[in-house]
């Protein structure tokens, strides 16, 4: 996730090729589109496909292998393994989206601003965001849990503070190039607003990057969550999160491991899929890479 | 290189340090009410006078900001208060945890290294062919599957499937190298898989860099063996980016501690940190997280210089970034 920062992209201004058709040529992201996509519908469609509640605890039915009840058999508390997974990666989905999106609005006006502006505003914008950049995101999400407590709003807020200074870094440095185009100080010359110059002349310029960063965002903060709530400081119980399973089904993986390798499988295949598409956007946008 | 450093040290590190101080000084500051709650425990019939006496004997009576020089003074002196559910120093706490964390930590680095460096230099290598394929692949893996994931398989299928290691728990190095280092092996490999992954994929790129530059023509002209050409050349140079990879992801392992001790029970700042936070005992909190972030930062700090002293081009340019 960081390194991305540390790749220098091509000249932004010149770049006018669709990344659609990019991926389109690309197999590899072309697959991992397609399995996000279906992954996705599944998670949005959870509710009508009439899998049995995912926090409804069903004794007699517990720890049935899969087959013998649903299609991924059933946890300690008889809860069906398939519709908990289906459901907790829901709630992965719309705290990543929302989290990346907060982090991603934040970070890109920051980073706007610090960047075209530059002097004392840049210093302390950019100093704030080195402070908020200096905690591990796992430690950072501690301190905020620590305050507001377990929950879902503290993991958003946590994720949106973490992702933040990266958006905002690449966004600064980004338009640390723009500004020094011709058209941006002909849009000076003829009096544009600083606000005007913004949105028309620099945002539209700097976008790329920021379209990249967000599928890398969206793996980072889909895992956060993950680990938060394996930690216990995000899901709730009995609200299912994959992260969670894979903790609360500790103690019975030995005699019945699908309750762990299924979320499992599912967390890996989601962060893998947006993590290779991911790739494939950037090395697309990479000169480097794509020549080389 | 003196001036390099005393640079980054005024622009960067200490702006840094202060701010971080403040965020944690702050953060715990918004929540005054309950750390007096949490201090005479909850449910206790406490009169409004004595609860007045332990706010002004804490001293939250007083301004915040006046409350916040006397904390980073105390802080400064190695104070960093006192753990309310243990009544031992947190700065004693967090040096009777430090061993185990560094320990892990450094483990992991070494095995990362061990492993990524070679399959970098071997993918760089055989390019688009199946070796380079099957490493990228891996290195794509360790990068998506997140070390808790990693741990509860390594369990899962070393510990209660063949019983070759212990399951959790950690064993004191007192009580001998082996058995120490057996009950750190899969937290290693949990924690240094992501390290490992991110320095194989930019040691390839970096080397594949390298690669394409006209001094490796030359080398190659002069008659040089292709094996020197690539070991003693390319090497060096390809070396330089991850030394920044090694050095940023050696400060996000700080974090990986806190998931990783907690998987495995063993008994380092990351778990003191999630405990803390579980039985809110706020000046442990603090203490813990204002010492992880620091430690992160010097880390930063350090791969600066290291990245300095390796490639002058960057200390003599100036304005670093």
């Amino acid at each position: 996730m960081s390194e991305a920062a540390g790749l220098p992209m091509e000249p932004l201004v010149q770049r006018k090729r669709s990344i659609r058709k990019a991926i389109g040529s690309n197999r590899i992201a072309a697959g991992a589109a397609l399995v996000l996509v279906l992954i996705i519908l599944l998670a949005a469609l959870a509710p009508w496909l009439d899998l049995g509640d995912p926090e409804k605890m069903n004794t007699p039915n517990r720890l049935l292998a899969p087959g013998e009840a649903g299609l991924m058999g059933s946890d300690k508390f008889g809860r069906d393994v398939f519709s908990r997974i289906l459901f907790g990666t829901r709630i992965s989905m719309v705290v990543g989206v929302a989290a990346v999106l907060v982090a991603a609005a934040v970070g890109t006006l920051i980073g706007l601003i610090a960047g075209y502006l530059g002097s004392w505003q840049e210093y302390i914008t950019m100093r704030v965001m080195d402070v908020l950049f200096s905690f591990p995101s796992i430690v950072l999400a501690i301190l905020i849990v620590s305050i507001i407590g377990a929950g879902f709003p503290s993991i958003v807020l946590a994720i949106a503070l973490v992702q933040t200074p990266i958006f905002a870094r690449i966004v600064r440095g980004s338009t640390l190039t723009v500004k020094n185009i011709e058209y941006v100080h002909a849009a000076e010359a003829s009096g544009a607003t600083t606000w005007l110059i913004l949105r028309r002349h620099v945002l539209p310029n700097v976008a790329a990057p920021i379209l990249v960063q967000l599928a890398l965002s969206m793996s980072g903060a889909i895992t956060m969550e993950a680990a938060l709530s394996y930690l216990g400081l995000g899901a709730i119980p009995p609200t299912p999160s994959l992260g969670s399973m894979l903790s609360e089904n500790r103690s019975s993986m030995e005699i019945a491991p699908w309750t762990v390798l299924y979320p499992g499988l599912a967390l890996a295949l989601i962060v893998l899929s947006i993590n290779m598409f991911g790739d494939a956007v950037r090395d697309y946008m990479d000169p480097r890479i794509r020549k080389g | 290189m003196f001036s390099f450093l005393a640079r980054r040290m005024i622009t960067v590190f200490l702006p840094t340090l202060l701010g971080l101080s403040m965020l944690v000084f702050g953060a715990m500051h918004l929540i005054p009410g309950s750390f007096v709650d949490v201090l005479l425990g909850v449910g206790q019939d406490i009169s409004a006078e004595q609860r007045q006496r332990v706010v002004a004997q804490y001293g939250l009576d007083q301004p915040v900001p006046v409350q916040y020089v006397k904390w980073i003074g105390n802080v400064f002196t190695g104070d960093f208060g006192t753990s309310l559910k243990s009544g031992k120093p947190v700065a004693s706490e967090i040096t009777s945890r430090l061993p185990v964390t560094l320990e892990l930590a450094v483990l992991a680095t070494i095995a990362s290294l061990i492993l990524a460096i070679p399959a970098g230099i071997v993918a760089a290598i055989y390019r688009g062919r199946w070796p380079d394929t099957v490493l990228r692949m891996v290195a794509l893996l360790g990068l998506s599957v997140p070390n808790f994931l990693i741990a509860t398989l390594l369990v899962l299928f070393v510990s209660t499937k063949w019983s070759v290691l212990p399951t959790t728990g950690f064993v004191p190095i007192a009580d001998g190298l082996w058995p120490n280092l057996k009950s750190l092996a899969m937290p290693t490999i949990s924690l240094g898989a992501l390290l490992a992954a991110s320095m194989m994929r930019m040691m390839r790129s970096s080397m594949l860099e390298e690669f394409g530059k006209e001094y490796l023509t030359v080398a190659r002209s002069k008659g040089l063996r292709e094996r020197s050409v690539v070991m003693t050349h390319a090497l060096r140079n390809s070396l330089i980016p991850v030394i920044t990879v090694l050095g940023i992801q050696t400060g996000y392992m700080l974090g990986g501690t806190v998931i990783v001790e907690q998987v495995f029970a063993i008994p380092g700042i990351g778990r003191l940190a999630l405990d803390a936070v579980n039985q809110r005992d706020y000046p442990l909190v603090q203490g813990t997280v204002l010492f992880i972030a620091s430690a992160f930062v010097l880390m930063n700090l350090i791969t600066d210089v290291i990245y300095g002293l390796v490639d002058p081009r960057i200390r003599v340019g100036g304005k670093a970034q």
